[in-house]
């Protein structure tokens, strides 16, 4: 399994503040990855540790085999989009791409001009004038026309409508459909990211919750519902990530390989929204020293 | 990265290309004219008819409150004023405007590095201005040559122009090349420094036009050490009397006939040598300028002069450059430092 990024005891701080602590992943190659968390937990910093626009104040990172920004080889295989998709508004569609083909030796032009035709952009159009959703747009043909072979995207939907959002993903998945990229994709609304992703990574409060690959995760998570239980009677080798109680009932949300079969229990799938709210909770619960960093290879 | 350095900076480009033909049209119409009015003045083999300094200082004065002190203030104003105009407005927003549109993000991750990126921002914009400041000085010096060939021959008492003294050092000859590229360097590092545009500009303004006020009194007079001249006071030469009501305290002060000298200080000294302070002479206090003057003359006082002669005029101009570019230098490699450290994020 060849990875796209690979971080070890990876930690940004920013003066006193807490940007990323100890962050030790692996992101497999050919996936689409979701970097899910709350706003301020930490997406962006990883991001920007990932393309090379911050350096980390300890533990490494390497993307593509190589440290982030090291030299153009580098920065040629990766293509990102940033928060707030910036273009420069004074320049015009047309601009930006003589933009990237000028900075870019692997520019494809047909590729930038199709995609800005199939979005109905003007290339006369100055970008400050377009919309929220046509500048994504923008932003997006910039990163994947430079033909990188593993895409970066900050939140790139969190700003639009939800038409906008929906043709915004179904663009990017087209291009990874016909160029085979590796993505790896920020939001803190798990919806936007439940039909795209097939990897996961929670990232909360600094610190990586979860990560591993989407039907992993799915299958070895399972939401049971049964009579009042006592928490220390069940079986060891499950791990309870978040357990409610009421008077006559316990629900519980464990992680474990093996399946359930005691008939008490009755056995629930869990959706992927459920499970990132269920770990979002969890460390919201949990005081920070007491909190283990859970990565599934 | 040339295309985007180009791209983003072509208004200001044209707005200072602009500004400069402007300017060459206007000095090179007033300059042609000045030239003229200059050969027919007969200062050019004045020692055949034996007035130099009287023909020198006729033609200068027959430019005081023309047109061509007009054309000459709005020059001298002119070079002044753009070393720190590139500062604030080339300089400073040049990193602070990608920070606050957040375009440093889409610029620094293409293909480019990012020291490659400020490397050819700081090249094209760094020797843009260095040529403007380079240019205005090279059109207004050319300008200007008819003025300081008069001055030169001109007496003490005419209305001489000296390009050695502060008021004009800065716009003439090579300096407004160095001042130009540190004033773009020290917005540059304003800008890298507190990352927002008008925090920056003011900052360089302030920054910038205090070392303009104050490098002219303090430091550039000490860059060589000045000469000293001591000789007898004469009292023809007497341009200043000052004593206090009770006649305890005098001050004599006389002209110094020393062409495009820079006059550091000019003070009457007593025969031990210390600066003669007083008390007045008899004849001075009971007034009558001749006998006062008569009675000066009998102290046996001298006039000690420091000052930095016209010769070393391209000394201090090579230092003065040598110094600014350093600076600019300095600076530039501190912003560099600062950006491939990525600490701007």
């Amino acid at each position: 399994m060849t990875v796209v990024l690979e971080s070890r005891a990876l930690s940004k701080r920013y003066g006193r503040r807490r940007g990323l602590t100890d962050c030790t992943l692996s992101v497999p190659a050919g996936r689409v990855a979701g970097l899910v968390g709350p706003n301020g937990a930490g997406k962006t910093t990883l991001l920007h540790l990932a393309v090379g626009l911050l350096e980390p104040t300890s533990g490494t990172i390497d993307v593509l085999g190589a440290r982030p920004a090291a030299s153009p080889e580098q920065l040629a295989r990766i293509g990102f989009v940033a928060q707030d998709t910036p273009t420069y508004a004074g320049l015009t569609v047309a601009d930006h791409l003589k933009l990237g083909a000028r900075m870019n030796p692997g520019w494809d032009v047909g590729l930038a001009r199709s995609r800005i035709g199939a979005i109905g952009l003007d290339p006369r159009q100055r970008a400050g004038k377009l919309s929220g959703g046509q500048r994504a747009q923008l932003a997006l043909t910039l990163a994947i026309a430079k033909r990188p072979e593993f895409l970066l995207l900050d939140e790139p939907v969190s700003s639009l409508d939800p038409l906008a959002r929906r043709e915004f993903l179904q663009g990017l998945m087209e291009a990874v459909a016909e160029q085979g990229l590796s993505v790896l994709i920020s939001s803190h609304l798990v919806a936007d990211l439940e039909r795209v992703c097939d990897y996961l990574i929670v990232l909360i409060d600094s610190r990586v919750q979860l990560s591993g690959d989407v039907d992993d995760l799915l299958a070895s998570h399972r939401l049971l519902t049964g009579p009042l239980c006592d928490m220390a009677a069940l079986p060891p080798r499950w791990q309870v990530v978040s357990a409610s109680h009421t008077d006559r009932q316990s629900t519980l949300l464990i992680r474990t390989a093996d399946p359930v079969h005691d008939p008490a229990w009755t056995v629930e799938q869990i959706s992927m929204e459920d499970l990132v709210l269920a770990y979002m909770s969890k460390a919201a619960n949990t005081p920070a020293r007491d909190r283990t960093l859970e990565v599934q290879r | 990265m040339m295309w985007l350095t180009w791209r983003q900076f072509r208004t200001q480009a044209i707005a200072a290309a602009t500004g400069l033909v402007l300017m060459a049209i206007v000095l090179a119409v007033s300059g042609v004219r000045l030239s003229d009015q200059f050969n027919a003045s007969g200062i050019i083999g004045c020692q055949a008819h034996g007035s130099c300094e009287q023909l020198a200082s006729n033609f200068l004065s027959t430019l005081k409150g023309s047109g061509y002190q007009v054309v000459f203030l709005i020059a001298v104003g002119l070079i002044y004023a753009v070393p720190g105009l590139i500062g604030l407005f080339w300089g400073a927003p040049l990193i602070t405007r990608e920070i606050e549109a957040g375009t440093f993000r889409l610029a620094w991750t293409q293909s480019v590095t990012r020291t490659r990126w400020l490397t050819i921002k700081v090249g094209v914009i760094g020797l843009a201005a260095m040529a403007t400041a380079g240019l205005l000085s090279l059109m207004a010096g050319w300008w200007a040559n008819p003025v300081y060939a008069a001055s030169a021959k001109a007496g003490p008492r005419s209305t001489a122009v000296n390009r050695l003294e502060p008021a004009l050092f800065g716009v003439s000859g090579i300096a407004p090349i160095g001042y130009a590229a540190f004033g773009f360097a020290l917005g540059l590092t304003f800008g890298v420094l507190i990352r927002r545009t008008l925090p920056a500009m003011a900052a360089t303004l302030a920054v910038f036009a205090g070392i303009q006020v104050a490098w002219p009194q303090l430091i550039r007079p000490h860059l060589l050490t000045p000469l000293r001249s001591i000789v007898p006071l004469d009292i023809a030469n007497i341009t200043g009397l000052m004593m206090n009501p009770g006649g305890d305290h005098m001050v004599v002060t006389a002209s110094v006939n020393k062409p495009g000298a820079w006059i550091l200080t000019n003070q009457s000294i007593d025969a031990a040598g210390h600066p003669f302070t007083g008390p007045a002479t008899q004849a001075c206090l009971n007034g009558g300028i001749q006998a006062c003057n008569a009675s000066v003359g009998r102290l046996h006082l001298r006039q000690l002069v420091t000052f930095q002669p016209a010769s070393r005029f391209w000394t201090f101009q090579w230092y003065e450059t040598a110094i600014f570019l350093a600076l600019a230098l300095a600076l530039t490699w501190y912003c560099f430092w600062r950006v491939s450290r990525r600490r701007l994020t």
